[in-house]
């Protein structure tokens, strides 16, 4: 995993509340046997019409959107299947950070074991970011801070762990592997066997 | 009885299964009794461990299965069978090969065996209480219904366990949902977790592992709980649980995989030290009274969005998701469901494709047939429980009804397998999720009972399942 200290993007809003994995990456695309090339197929149903062609109406489809990296969405963002395709999609696609008010706690795991940041807002914030959804704002990881145009400055809570992970790009196995003798011992003085 | 420290279900099972404490700084690392695998969520996390030259810690915590990307046409044997699309066909054959390769046993095509990941846990007697169960899928929450703490995760975690046999995990907060009355005639367990789910949202159980307790949790079957426990993810909890009690352990007595002689005894006495002491203490506590539930049906696209089926669907002024919920369903405010005209019943998934599951819809299908212009399937959850309803002439029912009768596996619940709903056909469906898309690209989903679902594929609308029952 990449170390992640500082995203600078424009922001694209999404405000639909309750946006599910099936949205983000539908399950006749999970037939694959590999991570790459989901973003080809994020929010596949949304942004492709039935003759396949794009949905001009479709907001990733806009040229406002180019490469953005920061997606605000509205409230439990991420919800349903487990798919860590989902992740995988939103940052194929070139996607680092997503902002709600709520994000499903399978997909939030998922995401921050990717370099995928969620970020969980008040709704008031979440408001704000989405009137100002366009413009360029900063985030910086390691402050916790995200840095809106204008100055305006916002605290933003994560736990720690995650944090220390994302801005050192430390993948959680090396850390579970670290603890084998501590897994070794609890195998050993259980009282029952699985 | 009061102790001195009473503690939940929940925190029981934590604290046994805790190889090191969680800090400020740092998670737990939890322990983990049973791995279910399946062919969509497990190729990257095999990919990593070749990758890092790791083994699979604990084969024989490891079981695989083949239900997600397989299809369910009705076949004579599996040798030679179609897999829909390439792709599908080159995952079947990876996990085939990752299980062979790393000595994980698999229940492959020919096995009998095979099924549904969450059916065949319950069934082989792998899932008991007290065992902290994973799996890559979101809907593992079902075996909590034995007091297990089951919850799903994404491959990457599927790797970790792989690896080592544990996971990182936050101590959740819990949240008891206590159960009062019994249910009516013609209302079922599904009907009780689509009311819990439109009660407190989608995302009313984020953060929170839920306990479901109540006097008519008491009187339901094992099947019954597991449908309970299965759409606790759909509130967004972290996992079900239902404490064990003689029901559970009449249940698990005898089968296959279930501890045997001395270690039934021992495995008993562990058991029954796991419900939740009197005084314990949750983080959150909500009621809901059975006796006042009709069957409910969902009208939307989230499981939330429920009514009962005689119920107008709602209206709410100046909510654009709502809005937009109802148009991507064509379903009109203000207007009974039952309005709605069905090209599509589907009963299976891992929600409601057991025994008693088919036996509720072949008994109001009986001496019936479905509307013209009905396409219906009956999937049953496993190869066990096909062969359970042929012995019982279950299949002879639903062919006659005018259904088809299928071999198991997930099929038209999440569209991935070959069995799709086609785009803009409306589907009353006893799967979990209504999600945009989920049986097929424009897919319109309702979900029900297995009661509602025969009921609505016989009259051709969404209908009562009452007026059938004697």
């Amino acid at each position: 995993m990449k170390p992640l200290k500082l995203i600078e993007s424009k922001t694209v809003a999404l405000p639909t509340a309750d946006i599910d994995t099936d949205q983000i990456i539908p399950a006749r695309f999970l037939t694959t046997t590999t991570r790459e090339g989901l973003g080809d197929n994020l929010f596949h149903d949304w942004r492709y019409m039935n003759d396949g062609r794009k949905n001009p109406k479709f907001l990733l489809n806009q040229e406002s959107s180019k490469n953005c990296e920061i997606l605000i969405a509205g409230d439990n963002f991420g919800c349903g299947s487990s798919r860590e395709h989902a992740p995988w999609a939103l940052m194929d696609y070139g996607f680092k950070a997503v902002i709600s008010t709520k994000i499903a706690d399978i997909f939030k795991s998922n995401s921050l074991k990717n370099g995928l940041l969620p970020i969980i807002v008040n709704e008031k914030i979440l408001d704000e970011l989405i009137n100002q959804s366009g413009e360029k704002i900063t985030i910086n990881v390691e402050k916790s801070e995200i840095t809106l145009s204008g100055n305006k400055k916002i605290n933003y809570e994560i736990d720690k762990f995650s944090k220390y992970c994302l801005v050192e790009g430390i993948d959680q196995l090396g850390y579970l592997q670290r603890h084998v003798s501590e897994i070794n011992k609890f195998e050993e003085i259980r009282t029952w066997t699985p | 009885m009061e102790t001195q420290n009473p503690k939940t279900l929940f925190e029981k099972v934590w604290a046994e299964h805790e190889v090191t404490r969680e800090t400020t700084a740092n998670p737990a690392i939890l322990y983990i009794d049973l791995h279910l695998i399946h062919e969509v969520t497990t190729p990257q996390a095999f990919t990593l461990l070749k990758k890092k030259n790791l083994d699979v810690r604990m084969p024989n915590l490891t079981i695989g299965t083949m239900d997600h990307s397989t299809p369910t046409v009705p076949i004579r044997s599996f040798k030679d069978i179609e897999i829909a699309g390439k792709s599908a066909a080159n995952q079947v054959r990876t996990m085939m090969q990752n299980c062979d390769d790393f000595g994980i046993e698999l229940f492959g095509f020919e096995s009998n065996n095979r099924g549904i990941v969450h059916v065949i846990g319950p069934e082989l007697g792998l899932t008991q209480p007290g065992k902290t169960i994973v799996c890559g899928d979101s809907h593992t929450s079902t075996h909590g219904a034995f007091g297990a703490l089951a919850f799903g995760i994404g491959t990457t975690e599927v790797g970790h366990v792989l690896a080592t046999q544990c996971l990182l995990q936050r101590k959740p907060k819990t949240l008891l949902i206590e159960v009062k009355g019994t249910l009516n005639k013609g209302v079922t367990s599904k009907d009780l977790i689509l009311a819990i789910i439109g009660q407190i949202g989608v995302a009313g159980g984020t953060g929170y592992v839920m306990e479901f307790k109540g006097e008519a949790i008491d009187s339901m079957d094992m099947e019954a709980r597991l449908t309970i426990c299965n759409m606790s993810i759909e509130a967004g909890a972290k996992s079900g649980m239902i404490a064990p009690d003689d029901t559970t352990y009449n249940y698990l007595y005898g089968r296959p995989r279930s501890p045997k002689n001395n270690a039934w005894e021992e495995a008993l006495l562990r058991w029954k030290s796991l419900p939740s002491d009197a005084g314990a203490i949750y983080d959150k506590y909500i009621s809901i009274d059975a006796s006042k539930l009709s069957p409910m049906v969902t009208f939307g696209t989230n499981p939330g969005m429920v009514i009962g089926v005689n119920e107008p669907v709602p209206d709410r002024k100046n909510d654009k998701s709502f809005d937009k919920a109802l148009e991507y369903m064509q379903i009109l405010p203000g207007k009974p469901i039952s309005n709605n005209e069905v090209d599509v019943v589907f009963i299976g998934s891992c929600t409601n494709s057991r025994i008693n599951d088919l036996q509720q819809a072949a008994n109001i299908l009986k001496g019936r047939k479905i509307s013209k212009n009905v396409k219906m399937l009956v999937v049953p959850g496993s190869q066990k429980i096909k062969k359970e309803a042929e012995k019982l002439g279950l299949d002879k029912i639903f062919i006659s009804a005018g259904a088809q009768w299928r071999e198991s596996g997930c099929s038209m619940c999440l569209g991935m397998n070959g069995d799709t709903v086609n785009s803009g056909k409306l589907s009353v469906s006893t799967s979990n999720r209504n999600f945009e898309g989920r049986q097929g690209k424009g897919a319109r989903t309702i979900l029900a009972s297995p009661l509602t679902a025969a009921a609505s594929a016989i009259e051709g609308r969404v209908a009562d399942p009452r007026n059938y029952l004697e």
